[in-house]
């Protein structure tokens, strides 16, 4: 019983955005063609999507480019994030010397300091350092958060077997961690695509091998008002398929025990 | 029979005092010697300091006076692979299966994989939980997840088990189960245990020695010991001697609160 009523729950779940969506785009669909609305005011859902498959080799290239750009920050982010926070974790003196720059990186909003970064930075470093920026803090304030949140009772234990610091921190003090490290990670994800954006919009003027961000701008100036809404469109995509990549990942690595990833049957 | 006893103690508390750094005097004066074979109960009112006992001799907390030596000559010092403890809570890595849990005091030792693995399915078979090795601890239940955390205690075959209130948050069926249990192993395994529990019948059943503590500050207050025979089982649960006992303890647990004032 109670197994069909969430059956049908999660049909719902799914199927409710869908009909939404479809409901949205019939009309906006209608009052471009009713209206006759011009194409650079704005274009009708099937004119975005020719705009797409038209576009796609140009697009496609600008998607891998921006891509590219937010997994190597991601990536960046949460080895640095992960390794600062264990850093952290053994030493209080590099804790309290640098925590307050790394927080003073994170408030600072990334679209202030991406043109400075243009300045010193090569083009393609600039927008890997902007990335980096805003998806480390989550990394390394949760892993810190997860550090410090063992078990008291399971200290003791491993103080009274005799574990060493090395064995505490990769049989204790990580595997604890780890629920607060993947929460970390999805949030880390979607921001390294913003960091990405943010730098490509920033650095503005640029030629091949420019992402996402830069094929919107540049459109914008040329009031390609299609190909703006087709670009949004890979990058909407591009930015839930990283969440649920996370998520997914988040529930294979907690499911067995964790209270986050378990169902609601005990 | 009470199990045999050698003359110099395996471990001896003498003048402890245990001060926390809000001024709570936890111990005060506690002499308390252990030896080899016991089954030792600490029983007392809440705050009498008899956890804190338990993690004085563990080494898990440092003494602020007195000392505990080990005079038995196997055992120098509170060496970790000589000492079992059992928490209040199973403290199970929730992470790992129950195999790797029971693992863990040989493998932090260092003890080689095919030395460790035999150690691991016998202590898991001895406690009845050979078929959930592989189970997570959140798939056991409480009683299970008990087990294995006794289990984890006896894998390095410690010399002294101690035990912080290990059942109290069983059901009562499940509780007189694992006593028994506890017995047979302890029986078996020829180790030394100090319970700790605020059970007059728990104390009774399972101890050779009861001793009960006062608390503020934590002391002891005295002493009862219970020459019923071993094996015991529900024939001592219900015999007359049982019933005795239990009214002596409990007495002199009454009038350990009062020495120890309003709880």
């Amino acid at each position: 019983m109670s197994e069909r009523t969430s059956f049908s729950e999660h049909a719902l779940r799914i199927a409710l955005p869908i009909l939404l969506l479809g409901l949205g785009l019939a009309i906006w669909e209608a009052v471009v063609r009713i209206g006759n609305v011009p194409p650079f005011v704005l274009p009708a859902p099937s004119l975005i999507l020719q705009t797409l498959i038209a576009d796609w080799p140009l697009l496609s290239h600008s998607l891998l480019v921006t891509l590219t750009t937010t997994f190597e920050g991601f990536l960046l982010a949460a080895a640095g994030g992960i390794a600062l926070a264990i850093v952290f974790n053994l030493s209080r003196l590099v804790e309290f010397s640098l925590y307050p720059y790394a927080v003073i990186l994170q408030v600072t909003p990334i679209i202030a300091i991406a043109p400075l970064l243009l300045v010193y930075l090569p083009q393609h470093v600039a927008v890997l350092v902007c990335a980096w920026i805003v998806a480390f803090f989550p990394v390394l304030a949760n892993t810190t958060l997860g550090l410090n949140s063992v078990d008291r009772n399971h200290a003791d234990l491993f103080r009274l077997y005799r574990a060493s610091r090395a064995q505490m921190l990769w049989r204790l003090k990580l595997p604890s961690a780890t629920p607060y490290i993947l929460g970390g990670l999805r949030i880390a994800g979607g921001l390294s695509l913003i960091g990405a954006v943010v730098a490509e919009i920033a650095a503005g003027s640029a030629g091949a091998g420019s992402g996402l961000a830069y094929r919107i701008a540049e459109s914008g100036y040329r009031l390609n008002i299609p190909r703006m809404f087709a670009a949004l469109l890979l990058l909407s995509v591009a930015g839930i398929v990283i969440f649920y990549l996370l998520a997914l990942i988040n529930y294979l690595a907690l499911r067995r025990w964790h209270e986050s990833a378990l169902g609601a049957e005990r | 029979m009470p199990p045999t006893t050698s003359s110099a103690p395996l471990v001896a508390l003498r003048g402890i005092g245990k001060a926390f750094p809000n001024g709570t005097q936890a111990l005060a004066g506690l002499d308390l010697e252990v030896r080899e074979g016991e089954f030792v109960a600490l029983l007392g009112p809440s705050g009498c300091g008899k956890s804190t006992a338990l993690r004085v001799v563990a080494g898990l907390s440092t003494p602020s006076a007195g000392t505990v030596a080990w005079p038995a000559a196997a055992m120098t010092a509170p060496n970790g692979r000589h000492i079992g403890f059992v928490f209040q809570e199973p403290t199970l890595m929730p992470w790992a299966n129950v195999f790797c849990n029971v693992l863990l005091p040989l493998s932090l030792a260092g003890v080689p994989a095919n030395e460790a693995y035999p150690q691991v399915v016998s202590v898991l078979d001895r406690v009845g939980l050979l078929d959930f090795s592989y189970a997570y601890p959140r798939e056991l239940s409480g009683g299970m997840r008990m087990r294995a955390s006794i289990a984890r205690a006896l894998v390095a075959e410690p010399q002294l088990l101690l035990m912080d209130e290990p059942f109290a948050a069983l059901d009562e069926i499940t509780r007189f189960k694992l006593n028994d249990d506890l017995l047979a192993m302890w029986q078996a395994l020829r180790t030394t245990v100090v319970f700790v529990t605020h059970s007059v019948f728990e104390s009774v059943y399972l101890a050779s020695r009861v001793v009960v503590m006062a608390a503020r500050p934590g002391r002891m207050f005295t002493e009862i010991a219970i020459d019923a025979p071993y094996p015991r089982d529900d024939n001592f649960r219900t015999s007359a001697d049982y019933a005795d006992y239990c009214r002596r303890v409990s007495q002199a647990l009454a009038q350990a609160i009062v020495a120890g004032g309003v709880p």
